[in-house]
């Protein structure tokens, strides 16, 4: 049933983009068709999948150190009075830098490889990472608190044993936001500078007026990220459900 | 188990100025069952929670001490109206959870035996949330007894079960807490009747001791004492309300 809603969906967008293009009659570099971005996805499909693995790299890396950092935050915060007082404004502040005036800066630090990418990713998603799992361990249910505090629990036992337990569909809903973002923070990181990886891609082939090529990459860019968003979901599953 | 001793709490509470319960002396007897009846917000719970050591919202002036002189918070366990179990833990590891904060090795042999006592060798790996509520209320108080200390303070645990289920456990609880200082606060003038060797009526004007019937507890649903007993706390409390 999921599926076919799905199915349903996406013939139903690909209706509306036909309908378009043939209403408007707009020339083929302004708005390529469906059919042939099709042809031009399959025509350069070695191209694209190089370039996707490219991407997928970055990402995966920088979900796995955005996670690990956002978690050793979180924990760091949740476990230390000192640490919010200092630590959580700057946190905010980060947010509200706009990451793309960030981009340029961390490519002149880390250069057009690989690197500046995962930090872009890892940018995008520490926020949202850290402060998911910080709020579920502030959220434990008192009542769970008062019982180990009756059995002589030290606060690094209540926090391995109930807030950490407590948090974790939290962090799992953290998670599957970031699973969204880290695409997103990787293909910034590749139009600042790159010389591979799906977002250098569609602005060579914007550049270019190769307009389908550009959809193309730009439509794979979606389904990897709604792939990954899949896994994500499927891995973080039994954090999730912990609390029920 | 160490032997329990007579516990004493002493004292007045506020909350931002304002008197929560005037100077009162609630004496609870060694070994013994002490009910603490009482309407909403008259300040029972927080009772309670000042001798389980708990952060109670208020500021309590007067003391607590117990009759051989020892430090009471680390002597105590609780068992709350919600069953405080951990939904990701099985029923066994709920019950060792004491231990396991504490960094000690459970003594296994000690829940298993409880295990059996309290009925539950068939939901020993199940989740909490595939036990009905008289079974999650019979893992704490398994729970409760693998802490085995001599003071035990209730606070209204029966009060989300059914009847049926509710005077079950209230008969498993009494029989299995026997010998300890129990500390049972409850709204419930029936259980108060049915458990209580000591009942004490809390309002608005102080703490009122009540004649307990002369039958054992846990005291049988219907002896005509015990239901005399729950009338006349029933209309104490009604006539403290009104």
């Amino acid at each position: 049933m999921k599926y076919l809603s799905a199915l349903t969906a996406t013939v139903f967008a690909i209706a509306i983009w036909q309908t378009i293009v043939s209403l408007t009659g707009l020339p083929k570099f302004i708005l390529p068709g469906p059919a042939l971005v099709a042809e031009t996805w399959w025509q350069n499909r070695w191209l694209i999948a190089e370039h996707t693995w490219i991407t997928g790299i970055e990402v995966v890396i920088g979900l796995a150190c955005g996670t690990v950092l956002g978690v050793l935050t979180a924990l760091q915060l949740a476990s230390s009075r000192v640490a919010r007082v200092l630590v959580q404004p700057m946190l905010v502040f980060t947010q509200a830098l706009p990451v793309f005036a960030l981009a340029p800066l961390l490519t002149l630090w880390l250069g057009y490889g690989l690197w500046s990418k995962v930090a872009m990713a890892v940018l995008i998603i520490y926020f949202p990472i850290t402060s998911s799992f910080f709020d579920g361990l502030m959220r434990t249910p008192p009542g769970y608190l008062d019982l180990a505090r009756t059995m002589q629990a030290s606060p690094r036992a209540i926090l391995w044993h109930i807030r950490i337990p407590a948090a974790l569909p939290s962090l799992a809903s953290g998670m599957r936001l970031a699973a969204v973002y880290a695409p997103i923070g990787a293909v910034i990181g590749e139009w600042v500078g790159s010389s591979q990886g799906l977002g250098y891609l569609m602005l060579l082939a914007n550049g270019r007026a190769k307009t389908d090529l550009m959809f193309a990459a730009m439509l794979t860019l979606g389904v990897f990220s709604i792939v990954l968003h899949m896994i994500i979901r499927r891995a973080t599953a039994r954090m999730a459900g912990e609390m029920r | 188990m160490i032997p329990a001793p007579d516990l004493t709490i002493n004292g007045t509470a506020t909350i931002d100025g304002v008197t929560l319960f005037a100077p009162l002396t609630l004496t609870l007897a060694a070994g013994q069952w002490t009910c603490l009846l009482g309407g909403s917000g008259v300040g029972k719970t927080t009772v309670l929670r000042l001798i389980a050591g708990l952060e109670t919202g208020a500021a309590f002036a007067g003391e607590i001490t117990a009759s051989d002189a020892r430090p009471v918070t680390e002597r105590v366990s609780y068992m709350a109206q919600d069953d405080l179990l951990l939904p990701w833990a099985t029923v066994a590891q709920n019950i060792t959870l004491g231990a396991r904060l504490r960094g000690e090795k459970p003594d296994l042999g000690r829940r298993d035996r409880l295990i059996e006592r309290m009925r539950l060798q068939d939901h020993i790996a199940k989740k909490p949330s595939e036990l009905s509520g008289g079974q999650r209320q019979r893992v704490a108080l398994a729970r409760t007894l693998m802490e085995d200390r001599p003071i035990v303070l209730l606070d209204e645990p029966f009060s989300a079960l059914d009847a049926r289920t509710r005077a079950d456990m209230q008969d498993l609880a009494a029989e299995a807490l026997q010998g300890r200082t129990v500390l049972l606060v409850t709204h419930d003038p029936g259980e108060a009747a049915r458990l209580g060797q000591s009942i004490m009526v809390m309002t608005q004007h102080g703490l009122m001791s009540c004649q307990s019937p002369h039958a054992s507890a846990p005291r049988r649903v219907d002896d005509l004492e015990t239901l005399e007993t729950q009338g006349a706390l029933l209309r104490l409390l009604r006539d403290e309300a009104a």
